[in-house]
């Protein structure tokens, strides 16, 4: 069936075969992203512009109230703290990442025995499910029992220990530190992956000019790990802006809302309080920031790839 | 290189026509076999709870088991985590499938009323005559009876006997003898008291007590009344007699913390005695919660999970629910429950006759006959008021904002839109 010969037919219907075969091809794809992205998307869209509560489940029943639901968290009065906390969450991290990340690839590309290990052994943080690390996290840093107060007392560099959970300044310290440790994997693995890209002769030949380990920092590896730079916190803030797992785990948004981000408000207004149309409009302000970042990460990438 | 193309183009369009095709035929035969069940006789009906606790989950099945032999029925149980107990029946009353028999926690039977979910319990010849009146009001929404607990609970002071012999120190009966008592209690790696100060309604549930006691209210939260009951925290943890985690912690962490010896005292409820009674080392006493005066009789909030019948368009499924849960709150089964689980009878009769039987847990039964239920006084908006309260205890016990301060703001939670 398969070897028998096409009677050669007029080009038109084949080209218009063609044509209809890619479009089939796009079909599979195109129906997942509108499937499972851009339904829940509009649902959401349109759940933002409804006054949709606990009764709307059974009634069906939800009145359209415009930009009510915006007017109500964008003048909310815990909204200023919540982008504020949102902000330093989000850059805190993305920096300690990014820098512990870069030491530990520039580390990591100078070959040593059990180096290969060791950097497999990096990524664990990665491999561990959020919920089971971020309990740990919990248990280490409770201020009365934990450990991390334990070794503080023990070196005596603090008397009664800090309130890592219990302060509404440290409590945020920790679960950005907490998210750091998270993140430094995904940071060390592109960075080092884009330093190997580097070719070891322009190092060689720095160092026959005389450059020294932070001249050759300084002119060769920085310049040609940019682009590979940008990729990374652009991405990495695209991850963390919308991190709940780890601070509902280790703070529960808490103490006195210290540690409540967009993501964790969004959360409370739709599973705790039931109000999904205050949930969703904060839901698609996440959105809306996350997008501000893809489309710079759009524009990185592309940078990375011509250079 | 047109001809694979185009016989793989066909192909293709085949098996999505094929798709097509399929998923109405699926959704279809679900529907035909959930109406062929509901059109002939009564066999089985579904209940949904939140006892997933082992002891617990049998205990209940076995009990809806035997209520629903009486009337002829198979009651097939689901139990599903607490803090998944809502979104699953939203989920449930969205898709019309919600179980002939639910279970909720008292404070969110009004909202889920209101829906209209529910059925009024007196369609099927149920009333709540002879039960305390904390539970009808918790069970009542717009004048009518939705839902009826067998047996009703509240929280009390727990304490470890063996620590407050050894410190000298009388089981405290008012705020101050409270606050003696805590820091007297109070040892390097121990705490003299400990509460759930989370930021959740569990929060709030444990604050009650106090604020309750002391004459503040929920409709108006900024009083002096309020501030000395939340202020009454911030000293406990300011003088470093309870623990600054409380911020954190929930009711079973708090039992965690006196079962391991790291805290004398502790505010808890009664479905905590098993577990208390598993340790033969652990001596511990009941007390009703410190008063701020003394001679005054505390007002704790009322716990419990009532039952309810929720809409069906079969009305010989909802005769049957109704018989079951009928037969979940009678005087007996009531006694049994109570025996089981440390809780107090909610029909008065019986639970005068189970504090007679049972002196150990006599603080739990005196409490709950002046126990309020969460929504008798805001019904719906409750959950507001709520909140409010369990963003204030933070605020205060954080150092954030002063007492005062911190119920101000909780006024405008509560009554903000």
């Amino acid at each position: 069936m398969r070897s028998r010969p096409r009677p050669a037919t007029d080009p038109v219907p084949v080209r218009h075969g063609e044509r209809w075969a890619r479009w089939l091809f796009i079909a599979p794809a195109a129906a997942y992203l509108l499937l499972f992205f851009g339904y829940p998307v509009v649902e959401n869209v349109v759940m933002s512009f409804q006054r949709y509560t606990v009764t709307t489940f059974y009634t069906g029943d939800a009145p359209f109230v415009g930009l009510r639901n915006y007017a109500a968290i964008l003048s909310s009065s815990r909204f200023p703290r919540t982008l504020l906390t949102t902000a330093v969450f989000t850059v805190g991290s993305v920096l300690g990442q990014f820098a512990v990340g870069l030491a530990l690839a520039l580390f990591f590309r100078r070959r040593f025995p059990l180096g290969g290990v060791l950097r497999s052994l990096l990524l664990l943080p990665w491999l561990l499910p959020l919920v089971a690390s971020g309990t740990t996290w919990k248990w280490m840093l409770d201020p009365d029992t934990g450990v991390v107060n334990a070794v503080l007392r023990g070196l005596h560099l603090s008397s009664s220990g800090v309130p890592w959970l219990t302060g509404t300044s440290q409590a945020l310290l920790s679960v950005v530190l907490v998210n750091v440790w998270v993140g430094v994997p995904f940071n060390t693995a592109i960075l080092y992956g884009g330093l190997q890209d580097i070719p070891p002769h322009l190092y060689e030949a720095a160092k026959l000019d005389g450059a020294g380990s932070l001249a050759s920092f300084r002119h060769i590896t920085w310049p040609l790990l940019r682009p590979v730079v940008s990729v990374v916190l652009v991405l990495g803030a695209v991850y963390t802006v919308k991190v709940l797992d780890i601070i509902l785990v280790v703070t529960g948004g808490g103490p006195a809302d210290a540690t409540g981000t967009i993501a964790t408000q969004s959360y409370e207004l739709s599973f705790r309080q039931f109000d999904f149309g205050r949930g969703a409009a904060m839901g698609n302000l996440l959105i809306v920031l996350s997008l501000v970042f893809a489309v710079l990460y759009l524009r990185a990438d592309r940078r990375a790839r011509t250079v | 290189m047109t001809s694979p193309a185009r016989s793989s183009a066909r192909r293709i369009a085949a098996l999505l026509t094929g798709i097509l095709l399929l998923v109405p035929a699926a959704t279809g035969c679900g529907h035909n076999a959930g109406s062929g069940a509901a059109g002939g006789e009564v066999t089985a009906i579904t209940a949904l709870d939140y006892y997933t606790d082992e002891s617990e989950h049998t205990q209940w099945g076995d009990l809806l088991t035997a209520c629903g032999r009486t009337v002829g029925v198979r009651v097939e149980q689901t139990s599903v985590p607490g803090a998944s107990l809502i979104p699953k029946v939203l989920q449930q009353a969205s898709s019309r499938t919600l179980p002939d028999l639910l279970m909720l926690d008292n404070p969110d039977l009004q909202q889920i009323a209101r829906t209209g979910a529910l059925t009024p319990l007196d369609g099927y010849g149920i009333d709540a005559d002879g039960f305390a009146q904390g539970i009808v009001s918790a069970g009542t929404y717009q004048g009518r009876v939705y839902g009826l607990a067998p047996n009703v609970s509240t929280v009390a002071l727990i304490y470890n006997k063996d620590m407050l012999a050894e410190a000298g120190v009388a089981v405290p009966r008012t705020w101050d003898e409270l606050k003696a008592a805590a820091a007297a209690l109070t040892r390097p790696g121990r705490y003299g008291m400990a509460v759930d100060a989370n930021a959740t309604f569990e929060g709030t549930w444990q604050f009650l007590p106090f604020l309750w006691s002391n004459g503040g209210d929920e409709r108006q939260l900024d009083t002096p009344q309020a501030a000395q009951a939340l202020q009454l925290w911030v000293d406990l943890v300011k003088s470093g007699s309870m623990s600054k985690s409380v911020l954190n912690w929930t009711q079973a962490d708090v039992h965690d913390q006196f079962v391991a010896g790291r805290t004398a005292m502790m505010i808890n409820g009664p479905w905590r005695i098993p577990a208390l009674e598993k340790d033969a080392n652990l001596h511990w006493g009941v007390a009703p919660v410190p008063v701020p005066r003394l001679g005054q009789s505390p007002v704790t909030p009322l716990g419990g999970e009532v039952w309810a019948v929720p809409q069906n368009p079969s009305k010989a499924r909802q005769e049957k629910a109704a018989r079951v849960l009928s037969c979940l709150n009678s005087p007996s089964n009531m006694l049994t429950l109570a025996q089981e689980h440390h809780t107090v009878p909610s029909r008065t009769s019986v639970a005068a006759q189970h504090a007679e039987e049972n002196p150990s847990t006599a603080a739990f039964a005196r409490s709950v006959a002046a126990a309020r239920a969460r929504t008798s006084e805001l019904g719906t908006e409750w959950p507001k008021a709520a909140t409010g309260i369990y963003t204030a205890i933070q605020s205060a016990l954080t150092g954030e904002q002063t007492p005062e301060e911190a119920l101000s703001h909780a006024q405008q939670t509560a009554t903000g839109h």
